[in-house]
């Protein structure tokens, strides 16, 4: 029963991506949408906590707010909005931590 | 894959309303079902036709009522939100007493019974909000 995990706001505004990451089980995924994307970034103090997790970010909602690329913690899967309705399906259920 | 799409914020307020319409675009080009949209809290304020966004900006409301038209989507606004905010359809406006109509093509005025609906008949439930 793999889950998908929906972080659309900042680590540096609150606390959603510390409880999703810490909430998270074996074979769920995370997705960085929104301003949730800052958490992706490599040298950002939050990036310790997608340690061991599978994460995937938005790519739109990256070019959005001009973050490139090579500014990404290692491991993160770049996705468009079709690889978003990907994950929808692949996982059985979604949860979005608002 | 059938789905059901829970927006929880108004247009022009949060990205979230756009988010929801971006995925809500992919999942239909990619040949799956959507099942309802259902929109609660200020989410209702997606439905009011008489919004007028500069000529150079997206056109969210448009937007939606294009959508349900051209894949014969069901759009439901939760009533008592709508209730509270002023989106109003010929029901409401003879039920409450009001001189106009606002409900934008392609939506309906509903209960949460829709949204419960939605979650039992569609294989994923996603929620788009703030």
């Amino acid at each position: 029963m793999a889950m998908l995990h929906l972080v659309n706001k900042s680590p540096y505004d609150t606390g959603n991506l510390n409880t999703a990451s810490g909430i998270m089980k074996e074979g769920d995924r995370l997705l960085l949408i929104e301003d949730g994307v800052y958490g992706a970034m490599k040298n950002g103090k939050a990036a310790s906590l997608l340690n061991g997790l599978k994460v995937s970010v938005l790519g739109p909602d990256l070019a959005a707010r001009g973050i490139s690329q090579d500014k990404l913690a290692d491991g993160i899967d770049v996705i468009d909005y079709a690889g978003f309705v990907d994950l929808v399906e692949a996982n059985d259920k979604t949860q979005s931590w608002l | 894959m059938k789905l059901t799409i829970q927006v929880n914020e108004g247009p022009y307020q949060h990205q979230s309303a756009d988010t929801a319409y971006h995925f809500a675009k992919a999942a239909l080009e990619k040949g799956h079902e959507i099942f309802r949209i259902f929109f609660y809290h200020d989410g209702v304020n997606n439905g009011t036709r008489l919004t007028t966004p500069p000529q150079d900006d997206r056109n969210i409301v448009r937007r939606w009522s294009e959508l349900a038209e051209a894949h014969n989507i069901d759009m439901v606004l939760c009533v008592a939100a709508a209730q509270r905010r002023g989106i109003v359809d010929d029901g409401e406006a003879e039920r409450n007493g009001k001189d106009a109509t606002n409900i934008a093509p392609g939506f309906r005025i509903s209960g949460l019974g829709q949204l419960v609906e939605g979650g039992i008949e569609s294989d994923r439930l996603i929620v788009f909000g703030d």
